[in-house]
């Protein structure tokens, strides 16, 4: 049965130090309350997996959360670096990490394969590239049937996924509509999902549209209105991309990075409180 | 009528969306060529289908995305998928005709690195990766390249092979696997570089206004090989300026006002 659980107890219970943790979403949607609560409760030793780690991941990475990360586009989406990512690559900073780097196809692939119980995804990636000599876990099958030389990738089984979705109704079904990225795999790929929603409703079904993800295999839903900024949730807000363009000024050096996510994330009670933060200090 | 005065990238973004048909299914990176399907939308090819990665086909945003999956892009599409359906089903399947791509590094068969400068474990500038570049570049069955043009990124050897160009590594696409026909142009900031049908190699074909082709051959890092007859890039039309001026990123979001001051949650 699909638990109802305040965001903080949900990743007290769940996020645990050491496990693989994949927080998706494809610019939209993106579950940056649970990836903020994980920082307050400084929770380290993660593997992170995620196609496209944005700010969240940055932070993450910057307050010293993760020890690896698998991913495959790690920049600010139309504005540049990720300094936090970069510094943890070129300089060890705040520690050295495992990085494991896939192309987009792989991703998305590999996630699809966790969500249909396959140990590997076969797609025809990577040819004449140089991935497969820097990434060991990027190999390759022959086709049984035509002798084609495939590419294989192990599946994605997260220990834990997080994703932001619209809404949930009672019965901890859940229901998206926008750009959905690999969540759904996601979910059904990882050990334990949690879904933090914008609103819980009485029933959702997919009668007007959307998309749903029944509540057998939602473990968690937690409330968490406008969890997904930055980012949106399509329906209710748009993108901050004016926030996006700021945060290489706020994370550009290390020092002062960490002093904004002490001032704004750490010392904050939770999401709500560190939007109302924002605000006071016009970042939105 | 005197020409308009442009800007150099302006000039590279026009001729590459000139290069854009109105029948094309083009798969898009956010930047430059972003700029240039949305500039050819707006002009010559108003049936253009425009996809991003994020998962949306066929879109046609009012306003320029900041990001691949800004809420306009998917609000403006005819059908939005997941991407591994993307992935999958429409770009390894063969779906989409054009591929644009940017990189930091291009060599002389148009292979490209987006993912490092300098060693892999220990670089000089990590960069974004590779995204969907390895398969865009694999599968499209023909890609577009933009990047500016001067020594440090038109490379005698990338420092990463990110996606494939004609050829790599001394091998053909075709013995790679690799269907289409790979790279027909690279639009500069200089000129536009198309690749040999024999050798794959990339040469001078076109001249933007004003540059010469010493100035190309100077900034490639590589001895640039040049055709024997050059086409010389028509000047940005007033038309085309105009449109590609008024492109400009939605940096409006309701958030602020759907946040709860201080005061009001303490009520």
């Amino acid at each position: 049965m699909t638990a109802f659980l305040e965001l903080a107890e949900a990743v007290r219970r769940h996020v645990t130090p050491g496990c693989s943790l994949a927080a998706e979403g494809f610019t939209h949607l993106i579950p940056h309350a649970a990836g903020a609560e994980i920082i307050r409760q400084g929770i380290r030793h993660l593997r992170l997996i995620r196609m496209t780690p944005d700010i969240i991941y940055d932070q993450m990475i910057g307050m010293g959360c993760a020890d690896a990360l698998v991913f495959s586009w790690g920049g600010n989406p139309g504005v540049g670096s990720l300094f936090r990512l970069r510094d943890a690559y070129e300089n060890s900073v705040p520690h050295a990490m495992e990085f494991e780097e896939h192309s987009h196809a792989a991703m998305a692939h590999a996630y699809a394969a966790g969500a249909a119980g396959m140990p590997c995804a076969i797609f025809k990636g990577y040819r004449g590239t140089d991935y497969p000599e820097v990434n060991p876990r990027i190999r390759f099958v022959e086709c049984p049937f035509t002798g084609e030389q495939l590419t294989a990738v192990p599946a994605h089984r997260p220990d834990v996924a997080i994703i932001h979705a619209q809404r949930a109704d009672r019965e901890g079904n859940i229901w998206m509509t926008g750009i959905l990225g690999v969540q759904k795999e996601a979910v059904l790929a990882a050990e334990v999902s949690i879904v933090t929603v914008e609103e819980i409703v009485d029933r959702v079904d997919e009668r007007g549209g959307g998309t749903v993800i029944p509540h057998w295999a939602i473990d968690v839903v937690c409330e968490a209105p406008l969890g997904a900024f930055p980012s949106y949730a399509e329906g209710c807000y748009d993108r901050s991309n004016a926030f996006y363009q700021r945060w290489g000024e706020i994370s550009k050096d290390y020092d002062r990075f960490r002093e904004w996510m002490q001032r704004y994330v750490v010392s904050s009670d939770d999401f709500t409180d560190f939007l109302a933060k924002l605000k006071a200090d016009g970042y939105v | 009528m005197s020409e308009p005065a442009y800007h150099p990238e302006e000039m590279m973004v026009v001729a590459a969306a000139r290069l854009l048909a109105s029948d094309d299914v083009v798969f898009i990176g956010i930047g430059l060529p972003s700029k240039a399907a949305n500039l050819a939308r707006r002009t010559h090819a108003p049936r253009l289908a425009m996809i991003y990665e994020s998962g949306t086909l066929d879109t046609a945003p009012t306003a320029l995305p900041l990001s691949i999956g800004d809420p306009e892009l998917s609000r403006m599409a005819r059908s939005v998928v997941s991407v591994p359906e993307m992935f999958g089903y429409w770009l390894q399947g063969g779906w989409i005709r054009t591929g644009f791509l940017g990189a930091a590094q291009i060599d002389r068969f148009a292979s490209l690195n987006s993912t490092v400068i300098g060693d892999y474990r220990k670089p000089k500038v990590r960069l974004p990766g590779a995204g969907g570049a390895p398969e865009i570049a694999g599968f499209c069955r023909r890609t577009l390249v933009l990047l500016r043009q001067n020594p440090k990124a038109f490379v005698e050897k990338l420092d990463f092979v990110t996606t494939v160009g004609t050829r790599c590594g001394g091998r053909s696409r075709q013995q790679l696997g690799l269907p289409g026909r790979g790279p027909e142009a690279v639009i500069t900031d200089l000129g536009i570089l198309e690749p040999d049908p024999d050798t794959g190699e990339i040469v001078l074909t076109t001249l933007h206004p004003g540059v010469s082709a010493e100035t190309a051959i100077a900034a490639t890092a590589w001895p640039l090989r040049v055709a024997e007859t050059l086409r010389r890039t028509e000047a940005p039309t007033a038309r085309e300026l105009e449109v590609l001026r008024a492109l400009a990123p939605s940096h409006e979001s309701n958030i602020a006002g759907l946040i709860p001051s201080a005061r009001e949650r303490g009520r």
